[in-house]
């Protein structure tokens, strides 16, 4: 009820949530957390809307659990409710939450391609290929340069990547 | 419903109008940012909002209609000062009794529960308390009022960054809470371009740009190109500020929500709302005043 409970939630249930073991034990908390960059000159909102988007690719989020509740994320971000409240709108328009009356906003779709292990073990192999460039003397930004044309030479020739991941990716993990 | 309305309203202080022919209309459930240069009228708007003093010209109501200083709105209205005022000599405990026997409505359970969660202690002098938590003091008086709208003037100006956020923090959550609508002046953009989502710029004591941020943000664009170029489709495009190099200028443009009339040649870039500001600040003349700035509706009841 008073705002100051609130302030603490936010600040002290957010420091530590990151769908740890103990995040669940001090009742229905959210696997996520926010955190704003001011630099990146993208709107707040839209920040908001990637992270959930983000987590849900990496698997940090699935359908059923729920997100910070909105008073949570104004008192630990300082921002304005609107801009909470738009980006779950947001969300939820593109059918990846739904709102459930007076208790909050919950994931109901997914967009993680992959389980768990395996983008474990896809990240091995990403992580061995990296050292393989590291040696052979690519310095960081020689290896994002090669990876994101690899990447559209590999979207031109299979026409769209959704159609021939399933083969392919396999082959690399 | 407007939660300030000003029809014509002026304010001469002398032989200087410190506020003129200023017409806005800002809509409740929002956090508008009042900004501009020192001396822009924002003090000035703020005081005639509350009631504090009467305008020169024109005419402004509150909370949809009321009269400021009225009754109703007094009770509606929690207003913190500049530099968030507190009697240096009382205690918090006598801080509190004080405001709650000037008003005829105060949530004691509510302030002294804020207060226990800040850690200020009651027996203290207010004016022993940081500055922090002078402003805390100062914003928990006003919010225990239970306002439906909170003005605040230049409400930060003083604090540390961690401070600045508690602060903000406090104000954000009692809207998400009570749905009070917030008002906050400030010379300072960047510590507002997090909260505010409506945007009043003053400038020499006239209202230059009023309007949802958003909706700014989407009607203006940045264009660059070769400077040969720039005075042709300057004339064309509604520029309100140009910058001009050798061989390369910056026009930042107002689209009017249309299809991007981006020029073959010309890269086009979203605007932040800080350059837009800044656009409008250098470029008197120019000024964007859409949707509920225009809006016709003033019944004031006097």
């Amino acid at each position: 009820m008073s705002i100051g409970k609130g302030i603490r939630d936010g600040r002290h249930g957010g420091g530590e949530g990151g769908g740890l073991p103990e995040a669940g034990a001090r009742g229905p908390a959210s696997p996520i957390e926010f955190r704003l960059d001011p630099a990146s000159g993208v709107p707040t909102y839209l920040q908001l809307v990637q992270q959930v988007e983000h987590a849900l690719r990496l698997g940090y989020l699935k359908p059923g659990d729920q997100l910070p509740k909105v008073r949570d994320v104004v008192a630990s971000l300082a921002i304005n409710p609107n801009t909470v409240l738009k980006a779950y709108r947001e969300l939820e328009t593109k059918g990846l939450t739904a709102g459930r009356p007076g208790q909050g906003t919950f994931i109901e779709a997914t967009l993680s391609q992959v389980a768990l292990p395996e983008l474990a073990g896809l990240r091995r192999s990403l992580l061995g290929w990296l050292a393989t460039a590291d040696v052979a003397g690519l310095d960081e930004d020689g290896i994002v340069a090669l990876f994101t044309s690899v990447l559209r030479d590999f979207h031109e020739r299979s026409g769209g990547l959704r159609g021939a991941a399933g083969g392919d990716t396999e082959g690399v993990a | 419903m407007n939660i300030i309305e000003a029809a014509g309203l002026g304010k001469r202080y002398g032989s200087t109008w410190a506020l003129r022919e200023c017409t806005l209309a800002i809509p409740d459930g929002h956090v508008a940012a009042l900004v501009g240069p020192n001396g822009a009228g924002k003090t000035t708007l703020l005081n005639l909002a509350v009631g504090l003093t009467a305008p020169t010209a024109g005419v402004v109501a509150v909370l949809g209609g009321t009269r400021p200083g009225s009754p109703d709105a007094l009770d509606g209205i929690a207003f913190v000062a500049q530099d968030a005022p507190v009697y240096a000599n009382l205690s918090v405990a006598d801080m509190l009794h004080l405001t709650r026997n000037l008003n005829r409505h105060f949530d004691q359970g509510y302030a002294k529960a804020r207060l226990g969660e800040l850690g200020i202690p009651l027996t203290r002098k207010a004016g022993k308390l940081s500055g922090g938590q002078q402003a805390q003091l100062a914003l928990t008086l006003a919010l225990g009022r239970r306002p439906r709208l909170l003005l605040l003037d230049e409400p930060m100006a003083s604090l540390d960054p961690l401070a600045r956020h508690d602060f903000m923090a406090t104000v954000m959550t009692a809207m998400a809470d009570d749905g009070v609508s917030v008002v906050l002046s400030s010379h300072v953009l960047t510590e507002l371009e997090r909260v505010a989502d409506y945007l009043v710029l003053l400038s020499g004591g006239s209202v230059q740009v009023a309007g949802e941020v958003d909706d700014l943000l989407a009607s203006h664009r940045v264009l660059t190109g070769p400077a040969a170029e720039a005075g042709r489709y300057a004339e064309r495009l509604g520029v309100v500020h140009a910058r001009r190099g050798g061989a390369q200028a910056h026009l930042l443009v107002r689209t009017n929500g249309s299809t991007d009339p981006v020029p073959p040649g010309w890269e086009s870039h979203p605007v932040s709302l800080e350059e837009l500001t800044l656009a409008y600040l250098r470029e008197p003349g120019a000024a964007s005043l859409p949707g509920p700035a225009r809006a016709e509706r003033t019944e004031v009841s006097r």
